[in-house]
């Protein structure tokens, strides 16, 4: 008699812990993707305001038509880019980045371009946007490295691995970014 | 880390409500023996104006704080950029948006406050807005969303609101006391004063009362560790990944001046003390020293 006992805590236990492992681990997953779509929404954020600075900057700077059509070629790139392919995308939106750098150096040159309200404008939502692209990715990766965790750790291996939980890949950092501090155009 | 930062904020906070209404009852037990000659009566009108005080307070406690320190709410039109890096860091930081308070000063400085994460704001002042540039505005406001995170701002707010309870008490049985004893000319003569025994306690009353305002700041001080400024810097540097912007705006608001507007009950809230009273002993200071803080954010 106490030894069904015994085995009946046994077994409800077990069951517990499983079931709040296994939610454990959907939940780290869900996490991740709702920090992929942050980045998404930025990167659509971005690509949307491009064509706004794009009109902007060429009635100033008309010399400059090579510098702006290389971003909107990234830009449009970027577009192209499968959903599931994080990898492609964040490098394509690391060189967006590099780009819009060489945009707002531009207006060093065009006072008056520096002057226009609309480019200030502008210029305060690209940095938003490429610091909340780079916040979201910091988030991306901690929230994959407590899942990955999960995977890695006992008990919940065994849980991993019965349900075949697999592991995510973090975003590459791009080098300058790891020691230097956020864009501020 | 974090969670157990969480879980220390929750308990001293259950403990400063406990210990301060034991110090609500002993006041009360005071009053009611000078104005009653018993306690009793003394003890409950105090914890009844303590409940309800408590209740009016905490049902907008943002709102009480941020009027102490003339605090103005801002929409998002009237400041982008303040307004873009709070919610980057509330993004890292995985809370809800704080609402966004400014105050007109010229002094750089911020604080963080609300009960909990859901229901939190951040101010920054004018002359914040005026020194700092946008790394250095992420660093403070990373370290104002570190607070809120850990729940220092709970703890934070409970004391502040009932020390400030417990001054006004001190201040009104101050003026009770000045008028009754020192005052002249009293008309309510009804009780003796002449007795040995009813000089004694009133004498005790008095230097209670005197020292209960100082008393209630002291223990509210024991119970918000200066090593909490030492960790919401930590929490900002794991959220913004750069130690330089908070290194070089600490050295900022190190070099200027007081601040005017500051609510001296709420000065422990601000990222560093903004009253910077020629202090003779640190055992009261309510911020680590700066330097402190420069060298250990450096070593990180």
């Amino acid at each position: 008699m106490t030894l069904w006992i015994v085995l009946l805590i046994l077994v409800i236990l077990i069951a517990i812990f499983y079931i709040s492992a296994y939610n454990g681990m959907q939940k780290a997953k869900i996490n991740t993707e709702e920090a992929w779509s942050q980045i998404t929404v930025q990167l659509k954020r971005r690509n949307d305001l491009i064509p706004n600075l794009v009109e902007t900057v060429k009635g100033y700077a008309k010399h400059e038509k090579e510098t702006l059509s290389a971003v909107v070629a990234l830009r449009n790139q970027l577009v192209q880019v499968p959903a599931d392919d994080h990898e492609q995308a964040m490098q394509l939106s690391n060189q967006i980045t590099d780009s819009l750098k060489s945009i707002f150096a531009l207006a060093e040159s065009y006072p008056d371009l520096k002057a226009n309200q609309n480019f200030g404008q502008l210029q305060e939502e690209l940095t938003n946007t490429e610091n909340k692209i780079a916040y979201s990715r910091q988030l991306y990766n901690s929230c994959a490295a407590s899942y990955n965790k999960l995977l890695v750790t006992f008990p919940s291996n065994i849980v991993a691995n019965i349900h075949h939980f697999s592991k995510v890949d973090y975003l590459s950092i791009p080098e300058e970014e790891t020691k230097a501090p956020k864009v501020s155009f | 880390m974090l969670y157990e930062q969480i879980a220390r904020n929750k308990r001293k906070t259950f403990l400063v409500m406990f210990l301060f209404a034991v110090i609500f009852a002993l006041v009360g037990a005071g009053l009611g023996q000078l104005l009653w000659d018993k306690p009793l009566p003394g003890i409950l009108t105090a914890l009844v104006v303590a409940l309800v005080y408590s209740f009016l307070v905490f049902q907008d406690p943002v709102n009480v704080v941020m009027s102490m320190n003339h605090g103005q709410e801002l929409r998002e039109e009237d400041n982008p950029q303040l307004f873009h890096i709070v919610e980057d860091m509330a993004m890292v930081g995985q809370i809800p948006m704080p609402k966004v308070y400014l105050i007109p000063d010229q002094s750089p400085n911020a604080f963080a406050t609300g009960l909990s994460p859901d229901k939190s704001a951040v101010a920054v002042t004018q002359g914040l807005l005026d020194m700092m540039d946008r790394e250095e505005l992420e660093g403070v406001l990373g370290h104002e969303i570190s607070h809120i995170r850990n729940y220092d701002i709970r703890l934070s707010m409970v004391a502040l609101v009932l020390v400030s309870a417990i001054s006004f008490i001190s201040q009104f049985a101050q003026r009770w006391i000045w008028y009754g004893f020192g005052g002249g000319d009293r008309d309510d003569d009804d009780r003796d004063s002449g007795g040995a025994l009813g000089m004694i306690i009133g004498v005790i009353g008095v230097v209670f009362v005197l020292i209960l305002g100082p008393l209630a700041a002291a223990l509210a001080q024991m119970a918000l560790s200066r090593n909490r400024e030492y960790l919401a810097d930590a929490g900002s540097v794991e959220l913004t990944r750069n130690p330089q912007g908070l290194i070089s705006a600490l050295t900022k608001i190190e070099n200027s001046q007081p601040m005017k507007a500051a609510n001296s009950a709420s000065a422990s809230l601000y990222i560093e003390d903004p009253i910077r009273r020629p202090s003779l002993s640190h055992l009261f200071d309510t911020h680590p020293p700066t330097s402190e803080r420069i060298k250990r954010l450096q070593e990180m």
